[in-house]
């Protein structure tokens, strides 16, 4: 009787929603797990770092303690200036993360409306957007991020332009083909039907039915816009010295290689690890929110 | 299936005009005056004006861009504004260092990508299989150059097991025919310096394949677990057949499908991340060009290096779609 009962108050309970149900799948996957801790490590390493440790990159040079190997005072040694790698890094994850997430942001806004556009009305504006999206598409990605910077000139906000600029097409193609099968549904017929204007019907119906797969997308664009940024800082196209990027970290140590191969492995393993925690938690995204495409 | 890939030539001439546009127009956002980078700052205000003249740089935009078009019809992609260089000699010079580097680095990629894929399939949660998509993530996960640079640490600054720069040794003369180091290696029947080429160029393809290794090794082992499951290979292995016809006739020939879609965008990747790859094996290849090309602001190349980059890149994009149409007839008849 009472196992009646309880079943009846369950089925009183609120429906699961879809965002909870995958929250629920994520905390069984390892991988998920793992992507998520070392996301969480990056964040808080970029948030309270500048709290805890001021820095002005410009002050910070003792040439006397030039080049040291790791230490229990330099626990990842000291550049070529000096300066702390381990503080360095933990400096540099504030610009890392900014640079992903502000470029993946914009991306993803871009693309979101232009694939919302582009799928809901078809026609002239369908195929106008999408040769335009055909053109960016043409271009290998870090060779027109390169060129955009280039065209715009060094520096770490140009960064985010070319990486979000060379990021949109991706994210229209995927919006648009979404929004061609939720269009067709009879919910948007009915809001159609019932007068409800084209922009409403866009933001308020269409949009919240293709959000899962950009969410996932962006998750695993962070990942990449923060390889990409790392490639251009490495570039010297990046952030400009003394600023502690990751990639401009590893060019500064190439010409000591040799003697101090420190100064380029650990920006290197910064870089990788935070990539490897994004691209994770993109995967057990995709994951838990699509069980079938588990395999 | 010709009216098939017509239709798709035909598709390409709006986003070729488009990257034509596109390329003509970024390059002219590049801040600086390339006349003030060519002449230098100490430059007369009269040499000035003369040389904006001859370059036609005085002219509209739409004016500079036409001509630019007529030129470029005419298989001219200008000079050097810095060393006054034929850009289309030294582009055809350079293109076949970049593209041997590229294919090279494409056979170990899919050749590699798609084993690994292949065996975690049919050995799934096997130590291979765990080994090979941990591989797999934390080579999706590594910067490219930085791989470079641990790679030349390990095998080439301290031992050298590899050599990390350069085509050939430098005590190795071979006559250029073709500009592919193995191909006139070959020509001149000089096997020693053969090898040597293909020596030299073990460091670089081994770390530019990387780029497309791991998505191939990932999207590979997905595809053939899907194979796996139909009905068609259960009935192979209940015919009684052998392990390597069920997987390689019956499985990997149906799975290689989504596997060619994205070998075809991976290239983008090569060509991107063969700047990286060149910058840092000093390669002497379009990479490093356009990248020197593009601090210096000699736009003619930069113009030149982005366009035949992105026109290779749309044309073997073409080449994989109509492959794709050829082995899978639904796609064509569409």
């Amino acid at each position: 009787m009472t196992q009646l009962v309880d079943n009846f108050d369950s089925m009183q309970k609120k429906p699961r929603s879809l965002w909870r149900d995958a929250w629920r799948r994520m905390r069984y996957s390892i991988t998920a797990r793992i992507g998520i801790l070392i996301v969480c490590i990056i964040t808080l390493a970029a948030v309270l770092t500048p709290l805890v440790d001021p820095y002005d990159p410009k002050l910070d040079s003792d040439l006397s303690s030039a080049r040291q190997t790791p230490s229990m005072q330099h626990i990842f040694g000291t550049d070529r200036l000096g300066r702390d790698i381990f503080r360095r890094i933990l400096h540099g994850a504030r610009l890392s993360l900014s640079v992903g997430i502000v470029a993946v942001l914009m991306a993803g806004s871009i693309g979101t409306v232009l694939g919302l556009v582009s799928g809901y009305f078809g026609g002239t504006t369908d195929m106008v957007i999408m040769r335009l999206m055909d053109i960016l598409m043409a271009f290998p990605s870090m060779l027109l991020a390169i060129a955009i910077v280039a065209a715009r000139g060094t520096g770490l906000f140009n960064t985010v332009i070319a990486i979000s600029v060379v990021g949109i097409p991706g994210y229209a193609r995927l919006v648009r083909s979404m929004v061609l099968s939720i269009r067709e549904r009879e919910y948007i017929e009915a809001a159609r039907m019932v007068g409800v204007r084209n922009v409403r019907i866009i933001f308020r119906h269409v949009f919240p039915n293709s959000v899962a797969p950009v969410i996932v997308s962006a998750t695993l664009g962070i990942g990449s816009a923060i390889l990409t940024a790392a490639a251009l800082g490495f570039l010297g196209l990046g952030a400009q010295p003394p600023a502690p990027e990751w990639g401009a970290m590893i060019a500064d140590g190439v010409p000591f290689l040799r003697q101090s191969p420190h100064l380029v492995f650990f920006p290197g393993m910064a870089i990788m690890l935070s990539v490897l925690g994004f691209n994770l938690l993109g995967d057990g995204l995709r994951d838990a929110l699509d069980p079938q495409m588990q395999e | 299936m010709t009216v098939y890939i017509i239709r798709r030539i035909l598709g390409l001439i709006p986003v070729l005009l488009g990257i034509t546009l596109l390329v003509f127009f970024l390059i002219r956002l590049i801040p600086g005056d390339p006349v003030i980078t060519m002449l230098g700052d100490r430059a007369s205000p009269q040499d000035i004006e003369r040389v904006r003249e001859q370059l036609g740089l005085n002219d509209p935009l739409h004016i500079q861009y036409l001509k630019y078009m007529g030129q470029l019809l005419r298989g001219n992609l200008g000079q050097s504004i810095i060393n006054r260089t034929d850009v289309t000699f030294e582009l055809a010079y350079r293109f076949p260092a970049t593209i041997e580097m590229v294919i090279s680095a494409m056979l170990i990629g899919v050749s590699v990508g798609i084993t690994v894929g292949v065996v975690s399939a049919i050995r799934r949660n096997s130590w291979f299989d765990v080994l090979g998509m941990i591989g797999a993530l934390l080579g999706v996960s590594m910067p490219i150059f930085w791989l470079a640079l641990i790679l030349i640490y390990a095998l080439a600054v301290n031992r050298t097991v590899l050599p990390p720069s350069a085509r050939l040794d430098v005590d190795l003369y071979v006559r250029r025919v073709t500009g592919f180091m193995l191909v006139d290696t070959l020509l001149e029947g000089d096997v020693y310096a053969f090898f040597n080429a293909i020596w030299h160029m073990i460091l670089p393809s081994l770390v530019l394949s990387t780029v497309i290794m791991p998505a191939l090794a990932r999207i590979t082992r997905a595809s053939m677990l899907e194979v796996l499951r139909q009905d068609y290979v259960r009935t192979a292995w209940a015919k009684g057949l052998a392990e390597k016809v069920v997987v390689v006739r019956h499985a990997l020939k149906n799975a290689l499908l989504p596997v060619i879609t994205v070998i075809g965008g991976q290239l983008g990747g090569l060509l991107g991340g063969a700047i990286l790859t060149e910058t840092v094996f000093s390669w002497p290849g379009m990479g490093t060009w356009t990248y020197r090309a593009i601090l210096s602001r000699d736009y003619p190349i930069v113009q030149a290096s982005v366009l035949v980059s992105a026109t290779v890149y749309v044309f073997i994009n073409l080449a994989v779609d109509i492959l794709y149409a050829f082995i899978d007839p639904r796609i064509r008849y569409n």
